[in-house]
């Protein structure tokens, strides 16, 4: 097989998506791993739970999407020991990002939504790029099936534009069964143009509560 | 122990074949609070006793947790004992990262007695004045382990360290055969009766004491308070029922202190 370019990646497909409520969020990514056009398997996780109250799900290459786990889990249990209590979602952004900075010459290639409830007790959604760079939103989507996703919460989440100035806090009005339905459509929706995602998608939806998890079926072709 | 001409550098052996610098280290540990543990097949449990430096200050912290499966319990110098803690955690952490299990408990502990051992033999180190218990749960079972500023480990039954400890150790003697048998709550109860033979007289209260508990399916942690005063609680009551049943069954346990000095099973 012919490896042109970026040779020591893979892009291995699959959507991820997050959208942060008033008092939850949704984090939900498919569970389709490719390579070229050939699927390796229909069942991989792209979510891990990073804390209590804090969730991450990437697109790209998974391979490095499991060794930033893991070595977030690590910095994550030094944390614990040092500050006997569990990091906060705006805590593990910060640290994300700068796990990604520090290898801004080699990069991770993951495009990383992290999701949680900030310390008040409100959704949140950090949105990254590959090298660290983020900014709190009130939704994000990354993957192949981004493009044809994002359009589509812009039009239906009715949260204040995230392109306005000044930046607006734009938690969905939504309530958790309507954000979690409207999930289910956008992956649905998605899974019928874009070839990398399907299967299945696995959707965590975190609040006061804790954190529940769901999987539902997609189109298998 | 006297002052001599051998003692100023760990790395001058007396005539008699002694480091004595290492062995004033080993005195550090036996000034410190007491500390106990015990172990049954399943289970393993340490409690310490928290001295608190004067009554307007928090009381020192003497168990650490190391991982889901291993926690230590310190005595002597509580700077060294938390800065061993520090390294035990980047171990257990390292190694879950590259072979994704917990470290064999086996492992640690001799990790830990190799980094003693260095400072026994370095001209500008000194030894490492604490003694850790070590308490942890693998796939080969549970396991109590004892290291020394020495350099040393032995893994035990039941064991206690610091201040007084040969009351607890005394205490335990009797009964350590039975421990494997024991059901997690025996285990918990015994260790609270040793923790109070080292207090001699003393009140033992919740507030004074620590107990941390690992088992098999229960990732090491340490005890509420509340918890511990109610099992403190059904200790009282049942020596109370004792002492008013028989008077002369309370003086037993204070005299067999005194019989038990000659070499214990569990002695180094």
């Amino acid at each position: 097989m012919a490896i042109r370019g970026n040779w020591m990646y893979e892009n291995n497909g699959g959507t991820c998506v997050a959208i942060a409520g008033a008092d939850y969020c949704v984090i939900a990514a498919d569970t389709r791993l490719s390579v070229g056009y050939s699927i390796y398997t229909r069942d991989y996780s792209k979510i891990c739970k990073l804390a209590d109250k804090c969730v991450m799900a990437s697109s790209g290459f998974q391979g490095d999407l499991k060794a930033l786990q893991k070595n977030l889990a690590a910095k994550h249990l030094i944390y614990q020991h040092q500050h006997n209590k569990q990091m906060s979602c705006p805590a593990m952004a910060q640290l994300l990002s700068n796990t990604l900075y520090y290898k801004r010459f080699f990069p991770y290639y993951t495009f990383n939504i992290l999701g949680g409830l900030d310390s008040d007790g409100k959704g949140c959604v950090f949105t990254y790029d590959a090298v660290g760079s983020y900014e709190r939103v009130g939704y994000s989507a990354h993957g192949t099936g981004a493009g044809l996703i994002i359009p589509v919460l812009d039009n239906q989440l009715k949260s204040p534009s995230p392109l306005l100035l000044p930046a607006k806090d734009a938690v969905t009005p939504l309530s958790e069964m309507e954000a979690v339905d409207l999930v289910k459509d956008v992956f649905a929706s998605a899974t019928e143009r874009d070839i990398y995602t399907g299967d299945k998608v696995e959707i965590l939806v975190i609040n006061a509560s804790g954190i529940r998890q769901e999987l539902m079926e997609l189109r298998k072709d | 122990m006297f002052r001599n001409q051998y003692d100023t550098d760990v790395t001058t052996w007396s005539p008699a074949g002694r480091l004595f610098q290492v062995e004033y280290a080993m005195e550090a540990v036996k000034q410190g609070a007491a500390a106990v543990g015990l172990r049954s097949t399943s289970h393993v449990v340490l409690a310490t006793v928290n001295k608190a430096a004067s009554d307007l200050s928090s009381h020192q912290r003497k168990v650490f947790k190391i991982d889901d499966h291993i926690g230590v319990a310190i005595a002597g110098l509580t700077a060294d004992g938390r800065v061993l803690s520090r390294y035990l955690r980047n171990e257990c952490i390292n190694h879950s990262f590259v072979y994704e299990s917990p470290l064999p408990v086996s492992r640690l502990v001799v990790r830990l007695a190799d980094k003693a051992q260095v400072c026994t033999q370095r001209s500008w180190k000194r030894p490492f004045g604490v003694g850790l218990l070590v308490a942890g749960l693998d796939e080969t079972g549970a396991h109590l382990y004892y290291n020394c500023p020495s350099g040393n480990y032995f893994e035990y039954q039941a064991f206690a360290i610091g201040s007084r400890s040969q009351a607890a150790k005394t205490f335990m003697e009797r009964r350590f055969e039975a421990f494997n048998g024991y059901s997690r709550d025996e285990l918990i109860k015994d260790a609270l009766f040793a923790i109070k033979e080292t207090l001699q007289g003393e009140k033992l209260t919740s507030s004074i004491c620590t107990v941390a508990v690992v088992g098999i399916d229960e990732p090491f942690h340490m005890l509420d308070q509340k918890i511990i005063q109610e099992v403190i609680d059904s200790i009282e009551i049942k020596e109370d029922d004792a002492a008013a049943a028989t008077a002369a069954a309370d003086q037993a346990p204070m005299q067999e202190e005194d019989k038990s000095s000659e070499a214990a099973p569990m002695d180094i």
